[in-house]
């Protein structure tokens, strides 16, 4: 049986079988009407966690089942659902108890919130007699959540509750996606239910109504700006991925040829090895796309939103160009850099609506001719250690091992820009990074979830030791659901990238970043009746990389790489793009 | 410089929560702020005044405002022909021998007394913020000893005005 088979089978054996007859004629309560509320959207897992505010959903849950998997701790759940909706592009579904449970998530929606990514997030409350009352397990997590959701709704009648579904659903899933927060008092779960006419509302949102068609003089104006441009760059985002227009975004780049840099998050929206991809900008950008971000004449940004850590100091971010920004969130276009041509669009029909323009491709050849020396000028580099093991040697074996085909997850850190920088992929939506809040503990529970989306990828979640042990509970998942996910620990016995800027900005006082104290990790794997590897020694590392990562179970691989390497090349907090440091030329 | 918004909202438990919160969030500061029903069933209009550094940031909150899913309309009327009233109510040191002093320099501000006591009378005045302040500053002498302000409240102009075209003697 294969390892997809399997995945599948575990995750759906995990609830007990669908009773037969559905009492249709029978009314439903609260729970029920949930529980159908979900499979109408097309839910096919969940993520959660039970508890006292929502045992009627889980009985209804019991009763009706829908596959779910049961995290050890509610972030790992949340964390999975992001990996889930970033990879499948469907909203992840999320449920929680009242009090600590929902506050548990906090972390998570604030990670999809800022990385755009579509949650469903239903927590219990108390009953609503004793809502405000401080009672057992009550958190206010409508005002909590408040600022870090899309929207949010306590659910106060059950009358609403179907059209609340609807509303969520739609809104995590529509314009700029994000997570929303559907709050359910216990008593509403239980609350009887009846009329057909509630059961059918229809989604009522007259302040919602994301723009997605572009405005056509403006994309005239882009398609004129585009057409005599002399030094032209694609800025391509998250957005591309969200708006799947990978294939209009190929198009441009080749027929316009144009060059063409990536956000972290924007990573695989065009092939790694593609001849007019630039690599990476910002902060660890390589050296040629952030000096061309500098230089151009012209940036096309495509669902990109001028985050700091990608423009670093503004006064001189791409001080001799015009900006296109194409966004489907208005309030993201002229909210850090000042833009010429503003499109406020889904990324796929405005970039269609620009080919269709059908305007000559601009003389570009001398450009990227003074590009392509820039590349070969300086590339992306390290020094070979003769006896320890680079953690940037470890990702490209991965890599190569994997043949760029795998969905690779990360936390955040050096082993993030690492993954980044050499993880050079060949396929969309195989990226997860928690990018806009960069939270540890991110990448392997959302490596569960994208193994759960695409059963039969191989996945490997690249972590660090500090950010691994914040949801190493996790692990348990693995035992359970036997999901082939490939956990590879970038072991340096440090908070890397905290060390990294305690060199570099303070005089080497290391405070509270080493942590020589570990647990055993093949041994924690193995306790979780998992393989476990560590690699010590370099020559070693190509024959367990191998084997772990091609074998078809879930692996764990503890790889000893050495501390007091440096992710470069670097901009400095505070300067402009073209001040990288750690430039290295051939 | 100070703006003058507009916003529209649905009326829903925590809608003023949303709004304020996301003006706290994105270091907004609120001068004033006024709520209330407005013509349309489950609508309600919120009035405030904020004081921001440039256009770039007032062009943000008008689109984070935007953004909301209970906002329906959002506007920056500071520009436009607007009618915009706030009323307060101050309760002024007022002795029988100074209180036909108070009452004639107050009279050109039309505030009316509306309470009374052995030395203390309560004026309301309604107007625009800039009248209320000069009230304010000219019963301060005598001793204020509560005040109450509403908040400004406003729309826009039935006729705005429009820039007349050049009269031109060539034509």
């Amino acid at each position: 049986m294969s390892a997809e088979v399997q995945t599948k089978q575990a995750v759906m054996e995990m609830t007990p079988k669908s009773q037969d007859e559905k009492q249709n004629n029978q009314p439903m309560d609260g729970s029920a009407v949930l529980i159908q509320g979900l499979k109408d959207q097309g839910v096919e897992v969940i993520f959660g966690y039970p508890g006292g505010a929502v045992l009627p959903i889980y009985d209804a849950l019991y009763k009706d089942p829908i596959p779910h998997v049961l995290a050890r701790h509610e972030q790992g759940a949340i964390h999975a659902a992001e990996g889930y909706a970033r990879v499948s592009g469907k909203p992840g579904v999320v449920i929680a108890t009242s009090g600590p449970g929902a506050t548990n998530l906090v972390t998570g929606i604030t990670d999809a919130m800022m990385d755009s990514l579509p949650l469903v997030v239903f927590t219990g409350q108390v009953a609503s007699t004793v809502i405000g009352t401080d009672a057992f397990q009550e958190a206010d997590i409508i005002g909590i959540t408040q600022p870090i959701t899309k929207h949010n709704y306590q659910v106060r009648d059950v009358a609403d509750l179907p059209r609340i579904i609807k509303e969520a659903f739609h809104i995590a899933s529509t314009g700029r996606r994000g997570p929303v927060v559907v709050d359910i008092p216990k008593n509403v779960a239980t609350e009887i239910f009846v009329t057909e006419e509630e059961r059918t509302a229809e989604v009522n949102l007259p302040g919602y109504q994301p723009t997605t068609t572009p405005n056509y003089l403006q994309i005239q104006k882009a398609a004129e700006a585009i057409r005599f441009a002399r030094k032209p760059l694609i800025l391509a985002g998250a957005g591309v991925l969200h708006g799947q227009a990978m294939d209009e975004l190929k198009t441009m780049v080749e027929t316009k040829r144009i060059p063409v840099t990536n956000t972290l998050l924007g990573l695989g929206s065009i092939a790694g090895n593609h001849e007019l991809f630039l690599g990476m900008a910002g902060m660890h950008g390589t050296y040629t796309a952030n000096m061309a971000i500098s230089e151009c004449d012209l940036l096309i940004n495509v669902g990109a939103r001028f985050d700091d850590r990608l423009t670093g100091n503004l006064q001189t971010f791409a001080p001799h160009a015009k900006i296109i920004h194409i966004d489907i969130d208005p309030a993201e276009i002229g909210k850090n850099v000042p833009t010429e041509i503003p499109i406020v669009a889904d990324s796929k029909e405005a970039l269609q609506a620009l080919l269709n323009q059908e305007f000559n491709a601009p003389d570009t050849e001398d450009w990227l001719a003074y590009l392509r020396c820039m590349q070969e000028e300086a590339p992306l580099w390290y020094n070979v250690d003769e006896h320890e093991f680079l953690p940037q040697e470890a990702i490209q074996m991965i890599h190569r091992i994997t043949e760029g085909d795998a969905i690779v997850t990360t936390d955040v850190g050096q082993h993030q820009m690492w993954a980044a920088q050499y993880y050079s992929l060949n396929n969309p939506d195989f990226w997860v990074t928690s990018g806009g809040l960069g939270t540890m503990g991110f990448g392997f529970p959302a490596a569960i979830g994208a193994q759960i989306a695409k059963p039969d990828e191989r996945v490997v979640a690249i972590v660090g030791d500090g950010g691994f042990q914040m949801t190493a509970q996790e692990l348990s998942l693995l035992q359970e659901l036997r999901i082939p996910v490939k956990v590879v620990i970038l072991n340096n016995g440090a908070l890397g990238m905290v060390r990294q800027w305690q060199e570099t900005f303070y005089d080497e006082r290391y405070s509270q970043s080493l942590i020589p104290v570990q647990p055993d990790f093949v041994k924690l794997a193995e306790a979780y009746d998992l393989k476990g590897y560590r690699i010590t020694k370099k020559e070693d590392a190509e024959q367990i990389f191998r084997e772990a990562l091609l074998s078809d179970e879930p692996v764990l691989i503890d790889c000893r790489v050495k501390m007091l390497e440096n992710v470069y090349p670097m901009v400095a907090p505070g300067k402009g793009l073209q001040e990288m440091i750690g430039v290295k030329s051939k | 410089m100070k703006r003058v918004i507009t916003v529209t909202v649905i009326n829903q438990s925590g809608v003023l929560n949303r709004v304020t919160g996301l003006l706290m969030k994105r270091q907004f500061n609120i001068e004033s702020i006024t709520v209330g029903h407005s013509e349309q069933t489950g609508m309600s209009k919120m009035t405030f005044i904020v004081n921001v550094e440039d256009e770039r940031k007032i062009e943000q909150l008008l689109k984070q405002l935007q953004k909301q899913i209970d906002v329906i309309k959002v506007n920056d009327i500071t520009d436009k022909a607007i009618v915009m009233r706030e009323l307060a109510l101050v309760k002024v040191v007022s002795p029988p021998h100074a209180r036909s002093e108070i009452n004639s320099i107050i009279e050109p501000f039309r505030a009316t007394v509306i309470d009374s006591g052995k030395n203390v009378v309560t004026y309301q005045v309604t107007g625009a913020p800039e009248k209320i302040e000069a009230f304010i500053d000219l019963v301060k002498p005598y001793g204020i000893k509560e005040l109450s302000r509403t908040g400004a409240t406003a729309f826009t102009r039935e006729i705005q005005k429009v820039n007349s075209p050049q009269l031109s003697i060539l034509k």
